[in-house]
């Protein structure tokens, strides 16, 4: 009897727990989707956010999200080959992988604040160009990590295989072992991508923002997270509405991403 | 020593960190155009002794070599597989010792793509005879038949038995002088495994074949030479219809009746 209860009673107690979490979550969904949806207009994509819409932020958030994971997709990659096909097994390889693990749980701001120091600072004014490094060092060691991990997966008599045919080193890893992780290694740089282009913190005293629309990397850069935080901040109504907008489209955004990602990994396995 | 292609003498090896020689002294001959097996319990060290032939053990540092593992090329010329150091001599040495695994390895490409990888290795760039080379390597694997209207298919949806033959027919492609096989059919079907044994006694008519295996009736039905292992060990190299009839070593006997192992 005594057993019986337990099990209803820890029933109960975990379903209600899960009720609960799940519950937030939609919360925060339906009210995103409900003031999100009620605030966006057309005008929403066509103005920028000086006229009161988001496309320069959308263009500038895009912009510096692409060109970070230009720098951080090739670094990180070539990070993670090192990693698992040269330096295994040696010191320098274990020492490098857990300040990749640490880097990758290091506080946003901090990397803000590493870049705002090197890059804003002794240049006399927030820039584009921090904002891509801030975000690129958030990706380096994501990207390391699920390319180390997922050329592990790749069984070792593939390599042999590759080596007894009479191939090179770097050349087996470059054609067929990476082929081999190609789908992981994929999904690993969508989400991660996922990841930064939600990110306000690296950001807010690096590009900072421009309500106007520029390309041009040198001086402040439109940011879709940044106007968020400020917007919100704001007393008056329209700005509030734009910042619910400019919420619910970013969610959409990641979302989009991390069903992609979802996606190809089904898809390709 | 005429119709000899390898032979391995007075060969030790230490794995890194390894307190005892894996082999001891082995000294053995492999024929040209004959199949010879090795068969021994596990740990005795048959496979350390393959994977010494094509020096695949380089791939992870720190081996200790002893002794000399000649190769006689096709001009009679004799080169010692162990005094190689340069990554060109060791791709050259692949190209003529190739090697198959216990698992199939298919490259995540097409079927062509997995035949023509190691010709395009080897420097082979021109189309029509990449085509012709692949098209006898599948043919020579007795696998044409089913692969000839899938060539730009993935290697990956075939069955396991064919992998295994696909991996050969790319093995084969490059016209080595020696095959090395570490337990090719233990990861198969007994279906597929009797192709892959048809197919090896095929092969020997072109290249010399040597076997690692567990299964004794493989080695006894395949292979005209069999070395018997253990504990790192040449304890006996004969005739297999000798090894298996009427060894001369007590402990190759118990063996393969069966008494250990």
């Amino acid at each position: 009897m005594n057993r019986l209860m337990l099990n209803k009673t820890i029933l109960i107690l975990s379903t209600l727990a899960a009720v609960i979490g799940v519950g937030f979550l939609f919360w925060i969904l339906i009210t995103l989707s409900y003031k999100g949806i009620m605030a966006i207009h057309w005008t929403t994509f066509t103005h920028d956010l000086v006229e009161g819409g988001i496309r320069n932020l959308l263009v500038g958030q895009f912009t510096m999200a692409i060109l970070a994971s230009v720098i951080a997709v090739p670094v990180g990659m070539m990070a993670g080959i090192y990693l698992r096909e040269y330096g295994h097994g040696s010191k320098l390889a274990a020492v490098i992988r857990n300040l990749s693990d640490v880097m990758m749980s290091a506080p946003s701001i901090v990397i803000g604040v590493f870049v705002f120091a090197i890059l804003v600072d002794p240049f006399g004014g927030y820039n584009g160009f921090a904002g891509i490094a801030a975000l690129a060092i958030m990706m380096i060691p994501i990207i390391i990590s699920t390319t180390d991990n997922m050329l592990g997966l790749v069984p070792q008599e593939l390599r042999e295989a590759g080596i007894a045919l009479g191939g090179s080193k770097h050349k087996i890893i470059l054609q067929v072992v990476i082929k081999a992780a190609k789908v992981g290694i994929m999904t690993g740089i969508l989400l991660s991508f996922a990841r930064i282009i939600g990110e306000t913190a690296p950001l807010l005293f690096t590009s900072a923002n421009n309500q106007f629309f520029t390309m041009n990397l040198t001086e402040q850069f439109p940011s879709l997270t940044v106007s968020i935080y400020n917007l919100a901040t704001y007393p008056d109504a329209p700005s509030r509405d734009l910042a619910w907008a400019a919420s619910f489209i970013l969610t959409v955004i990641v979302l989009i991403i991390n069903l992609f990602g979802r996606f190809v990994v089904r898809n390709k396995k | 020593m005429e119709n000899v292609v390898m032979e391995v003498k007075d060969f030790s090896f230490v794995y890194p960190g390894a307190e005892k020689p894996s082999l001891k002294k082995i000294t053995l001959p492999v024929e040209e155009n004959k199949i010879t097996a090795m068969i021994g319990p596990s740990g005795c060290g048959k496979s350390t002794l393959l994977r010494s032939m094509n020096r695949i053990h380089d791939l992870y540092p720190g081996n200790t070599y002893e002794g000399e593992i000649n190769l006689y090329h096709r001009d009679g010329t004799k080169e010692n597989i162990l005094k190689l150091k340069k990554e060109n001599d060791f791709i050259r040495l692949r190209q003529e010792v190739g090697m198959i695994f216990q698992k199939p390895t298919p490259f995540p490409m097409s079927i062509f793509d997995n035949v023509a990888y190691g010709l395009r290795l080897a420097g082979i760039k021109n189309k029509s005879e990449l085509q012709d080379r692949v098209e006898a390597a599948l043919k020579g694997a007795a696998i044409w038949k089913e692969t000839k209207d899938r060539l730009g298919e993935s290697a990956l949806g075939m069955s396991g038995g064919q992998q295994q033959r696909l991996c050969i027919a790319r093995a084969v492609a490059l016209k080595p002088r020696v095959l090395l096989f570490d337990e090719p059919t233990s990861a198969l079907d007994p279906i597929s495994t009797g192709a892959i044994e048809e197919l090896i006694s095929e092969l020997k008519s072109e290249v010399s074949v040597v076997i690692v295996t567990h299964n004794m009736q493989q080695a006894s039905r395949l292979s005209d030479y069999t070395a018997f292992m253990y504990l790192g060990e040449l304890i006996e190299y004969d005739k297999t219809e000798t090894i298996f009839l009427n060894p001369s070593e007590k402990l190759t006997e118990d063996y393969i009746t069966g008494r250990f192992g």
